[in-house]
């Protein structure tokens, strides 16, 4: 197969992506490889990562403050900043600019309440588990139940989960 | 003493290796980006301090500046960095235990990138031991956190747990059944990602692949393990049934056996080749094809990568010498 960026010397170098859900696949000589930054594991394959994170952030529809843009305290980082490297400057731009990143922390990670360990109490016992929570953990129970073909045992558990949602609705 | 990396551990057919990623960041400090190199070295030197306060034989600090780039790169080769980390230089720190099971970076994306890995699959095992060292860390250190939205990290993309289980899987018959993309889209769909361990974001080399969680954010340790875990099982039972049906093909045990001559006799082997005719070989040693033991395929895996053969071997410094010393080491080892 001939390279598919010069057409003249055979392709070596085979690229998958996933680009939106969509695979995408390209062949490259080593040539156009290296030009195109797809040769060296170490090179970041031509995607930098941090301006990826920045283009997120920066579509937010909310309307940038007309004007001045206002700085952390801490370490002077402005939310323009932020936007551009798609890098917060310290643990006080979080509280700064809490409202304005919001909206593309939802976008991440769906949710925008932290469940898990906290640092106070890292060392004491873990907090009692909502309700959510021990629906997800019996669905990944049932989930591992299958894998072992143990299907008696998942069936419990789907049965447990449906009373636990079935209690949601009567709420 | 057997290092992780190489030892067969539960699911080892399989499953290489399991790794527990925790990204912390000091309250007081800003985020490494923020810092200049004596701000990065005041940061190193606190955690130091509290890290060797009490018994200092079970880790070594190495300065990043103090590698060579061959060494740095052979550590994240062996997962023991990550390859951003490896061009890292002033201000960046690597502490490592000596088993190599346990690395914390310093000053990489975040103050503290708290590593631990296991062989095989042992997600809660690698999770305890990684959870105990946070606290003892956290007990002295004031870390950034925040109850709404959880460890604050210099990517919102880590934010919550900031906790990364990633679980190393060679895949041979899956991928060779073309089972790959669709199995990367459904797993997308759960919550996770997986893509190639060698070589990111390209043809994973030696069709091993890294399957991890993507969000960190509303979900706790517990049930994010938890989800993996159950994925990871369904991903062996499934590639087990797939290696089962190809070694009964003519044409594919050949293929098998093939790999096996070449490696066994070839004078010169790439990288690349080398990686391909591993996979084969492992796949017909995990399903007793012939009497290859998995550590010694997993040995080989690590330790014939381009930097790690050089760091090892004074006289391989360019490809082609690199070549002739790979192909002679795994001769000897297959022999």
């Amino acid at each position: 197969m001939l390279c598919q960026n010069c057409g003249k010397n055979e392709a070596t170098t085979h690229i998958k992506q996933i680009i939106n859900g969509d695979m995408a696949e390209s062949h490259l000589c080593s040539d156009c490889a290296s030009h195109l930054g797809y040769s060296d594991m170490f090179s970041g394959f031509g995607l930098n990562l941090s301006e990826f994170f920045g283009g997120f952030l920066g579509d937010i529809k909310t309307p940038l403050s007309a004007g001045k843009s206002p700085r952390c305290p801490k370490c002077g980082t402005s939310f323009d900043e932020i936007v551009r490297d798609g890098r917060v400057g310290c643990s006080d731009c979080y509280r700064t600019f809490y409202d304005r990143l919001l909206p593309s922390i939802q976008r991440i990670h769906g949710k925008i309440k932290h469940s898990g360990k906290t640092a106070v109490t890292a060392t004491a016992q873990p907090k009692a588990e909502t309700k959510e929570e021990k629906i997800e953990k019996l669905k990944a129970e049932m989930n591992n139940a299958v894998a072992k073909q143990d299907f008696e045992n998942a069936a419990k558990i789907r049965d447990e989960i449906k009373a636990l949602e079935g209690g949601e609705g009567n709420e | 003493m057997n290092k992780w990396y190489i030892e067969k551990g539960d699911q080892g057919d399989i499953v290489l290796s399991t790794r527990i990623r925790l990204a912390r960041n000091i309250d007081d400090y800003p985020f490494p980006a923020k810092l200049d190199v004596a701000g990065k070295n005041k940061v190193n030197s606190l955690i130091k301090s509290v890290l060797f306060e009490n018994d200092s034989k079970d880790f070594s600090y190495i300065e990043m500046n103090n590698l060579s780039r061959i060494q740095a790169v052979s550590l994240a080769e062996r997962h023991l960095i990550s390859p951003e980390f490896a061009s890292k230089s002033d201000g960046s720190a690597l502490v490592l235990s000596e088993d190599e099971s346990v690395s914390i970076m310093l000053c990489e994306e975040d103050h503290i990138r708290l590593q631990v890995m296991k062989a095989g699959l042992a997600l809660e095992e690698a999770f305890d031991i990684a959870d105990k060292l946070d606290n003892m860390l956290g007990a002295k250190l004031n870390y950034a956190f925040d109850e709404r939205i959880g460890y604050l990290t210099q990517c919102p993309t880590n934010l919550g747990t900031a906790m990364r289980a990633s679980v190393m899987l060679h895949l041979p018959a899956l991928t060779r059944c073309g089972q790959m993309a669709k199995l990367a889209n459904t797993v997308s769909k759960l919550g996770l990602t997986i893509r190639g361990a060698y070589g990111e974001g390209s043809q994973p080399k030696g069709d091993i692949y890294q399957i991890s969680n993507q969000i960190t954010l509303g979900i706790t340790e517990e049930t994010a393990i938890a989800n993996l875990k159950s994925i990871v099982l369904q991903l062996v039972a499934q590639e087990r049934a797939a290696a089962a049906e190809i070694i009964k093909k003519p044409a594919e045990e050949d293929k098998i056996f093939r790999a096996l001559g070449i490696l066994k006799y070839a004078t010169l082997l790439s990288t690349d080749e080398f990686m391909e005719f591993i996979s084969l070989v492992r796949l017909g040693a995990s399903r007793s094809l012939f009497d290859i033991s998995i550590e010694k395929i997993n040995e080989l895996i690590v330790s014939m990568q381009p930097a790690t053969v050089s760091a090892a071997n004074s006289d391989a410094t360019n490809p082609a010498a690199r070549d002739a010393v790979r192909a002679q080491k795994v001769r000897e080892a297959l022999g």
